[in-house]
């Protein structure tokens, strides 16, 4: 079992607020998921490459040209101004 | 009925003149109504837009001789794939008023075929789940039964073609999330090679497994949509020109050595599935085909890696929304509880668990034992396929171990959820194209055989399974 502690932790990682209540269930639902999980410690992999991608790996380059206005993206930001995404002020 | 057509039908008539595309377009959105409310495939509709687009096919169609087999075909889009003006939700409240600003490849290649897009279907808030109650507006119901699930995360794509409200649709495919729903609602579901068709427009879920593919109800119907949305695209690093022109080598079901993997007729399989797919394999076997058992070793260890390898691309993935550029925002006073809280309001039960998992994996002090450890086994995965290939065309499994189950029955143990996924995500680690076609049903509930291939091998997986429904 992970502890409450952890799963504070992960939940603060991810930049995901939890309730108290929510804690316990994940703690639940995390715990099971990763005893499963466990098994993968019985494969010998010692031996064994990782995989990142099926088939190929390629780098592909392109200019770094803008081909279309910005003006439709910017629009979808819930706080915007003179054509910028506003975001809160970081610094106190 | 024009509802029951299939899209081959579809086009005939069209040719033919026996109806208009009007026709046609108009008996899908009033059949959607009809059954909508019951069946909740589609999560929006652009009913006017389409009557309009199918009047000026109309048009093109009283001059043209020819044109193609798409044409005037109403289809639906799963709700994580871009169609621009509308709204993509992918079932999330974090996206619930967020406008596509552009077409993904795979719309656009469509639309210039002239396909009419009816509206967008429900699935698993970001495809996540394998049963469509994971959308944050309402589960999706089986057509063959209401209470039942129709397996997801494409569930609304495959009610909808099963329901009569649709041709043909997209979905997208993680871990099985084209191929379960099609098995469970009785239709045939492709998910192609990787690479094979461009994610550019797909909401992002794990890179090194989505792809994008047809449900249809015929396989020739799933061959059409394919090709027309198959090809390279600048806009996706990761897609490839087809490597084998092999596209109409034609061969027979004797020339065929189909390989059946003991490892998936083992302990948890369904009996009556299990006997099913079973006969359908024999039926090969009765027209020459030649049937070995092979092993795929790592099968057992394949739903673990899978589930440590999405997780961790999800959660890189969904960091995008923010509450800042786009989507749901909630308005605190800090930049942190921005995030915190959109976030944590924004994203439903089962995508803040998955985020969860996939951060725990790749955190200080866990990514060598998880992250690693599951990238190690995705290749041991990789090489069962390989060394099975050495020795067969195609393999052959159930596509899922179960039947439809009930809705809710699942939706309060994840784990148990997971394991529904058991026969599918060995494919998406390998990259490999697999189908499932429909082999039968148990009382009114379908059962899916899955084809898997080789790498760009689709049209083998077609003519081959194509074999199954001439039998039928």
């Amino acid at each position: 079992m992970i502890s409450p502690k952890e799963v504070r932790h992960i939940a603060a990682l991810a930049r995901l607020s939890i309730t108290k209540k929510e804690e316990e269930g994940f703690r639940k639902d995390l715990s099971a998921i990763l005893d499963y999980i466990a098994k993968l410690k019985k494969v010998d992999v010692s031996e064994t490459k990782e995989t990142s991608h099926p088939l190929f790996v390629k780098n592909v380059f392109r200019k770094d040209e803008s081909e279309k206005s910005n003006q439709g993206l910017v629009g979808l930001a819930p706080e915007t101004k003179d054509n910028y995404v506003k975001v809160k002020s970081i610094f106190k | 009925m024009l509802t029951d057509l299939t899209i081959t039908q579809a086009h005939q008539g069209l040719r033919k003149k026996e109806f208009s595309a009007m026709e046609l377009c108009r008996a899908h959105c009033d059949n959607i109504k009809n059954r909508n409310k019951e069946i909740f495939a589609f999560l929006a509709l652009r009913e006017d837009l389409a009557l309009n687009e199918a009047k000026k096919v109309d048009d093109l169609i009283a001059t043209a001789s020819d044109f193609p087999a798409l044409t005037g075909i109403p289809v639906a889009i799963k709700d994580n794939i871009l169609v621009e003006g509308m709204k993509c939700t992918a079932a999330s409240k974090i996206l619930e008023n967020y406008v596509a600003p552009y077409d993904a490849t795979v719309v656009k290649k469509l639309k210039k075929q002239g396909a009419i897009i009816l509206g967008k279907a429900n699935l698993d808030e970001f495809a996540m789940g394998s049963s469509t109650e994971n959308s944050w507006f309402a589960p999706t119901h089986n057509p063959h039964d209401p209470t039942r699930v129709p397996g997801g995360s494409s569930g609304g794509s495959a009610a909808a073609v099963a329901g009569n409200m649709a041709l043909g649709a997209l979905g997208s495919d993680t871990g099985g999330s084209i191929r379960l729903p099609a098995s469970y609602c009785g239709v045939v579901g492709l998910k192609p090679t990787y690479g094979a068709v461009s994610r550019f427009g797909l909401m992002a879920f794990a890179s090194s497994l989505d792809q994008i593919g047809p449900i249809t109800k015929t396989v020739e119907d799933a061959k059409i949509i394919f090709e027309a949305i198959a090809g390279k695209d600048k806009m996706d690093s990761t897609s490839v020109e087809p490597q084998l022109s092999i596209s109409d080598s034609q061969f027979s079901i004797k020339d065929l050595c189909i390989g059946v993997p003991k490892e998936y007729f083992v302990k948890g399989i369904d009996l009556e599935v299990e006997k099913l797919v079973k006969n359908a394999i024999n039926r090969y076997k009765e027209a020459g085909a030649k049937i070995v058992e092979v092993s795929l070793p790592h099968t057992e260890y394949a739903l673990s890696a899978y589930y440590i390898i999405s997780p961790s691309e999800a959660s890189a993935n969904l960091a995008r929304y923010d509450g800042i550029k786009y989507g749901f925002s909630k308005q605190e006073r800090s930049l942190l509880d921005v995030y915190l809280k959109s976030r944590g309001e924004g994203f439903g039960a089962e995508v803040r668990r998955r985020i969860m998992l996939g951060t725990y994996a790749l955190s200080s002090g866990y990514y060598e034992a998880y992250y690693k450890r599951a990238q190690k086994v995705r290749t041991k995965v990789i090489e069962d396929f390989n060394n099975a290939f050495k020795k067969v065309d195609m393999i052959f499994t159930p596509t899922s171990p179960i039947l439809p189950f009930k809705i809710g029955e699942k939706i309060d143990d994840p784990l148990s959820m997971y394991l529904v996924d058991v026969y599918t995500v060995s494919i998406n680690l390998a990259g490999l194209p697999a189908l499932s076609v429909p082999c039968g049903k148990v009382g009114k509930l379908p059962v899916g055989l899955q084809i898997i291939g080789q790498p760009f091998r689709e049209n083998q997986i077609f003519q081959t399974a194509s074999f199954f429904e001439t039998l039928a």
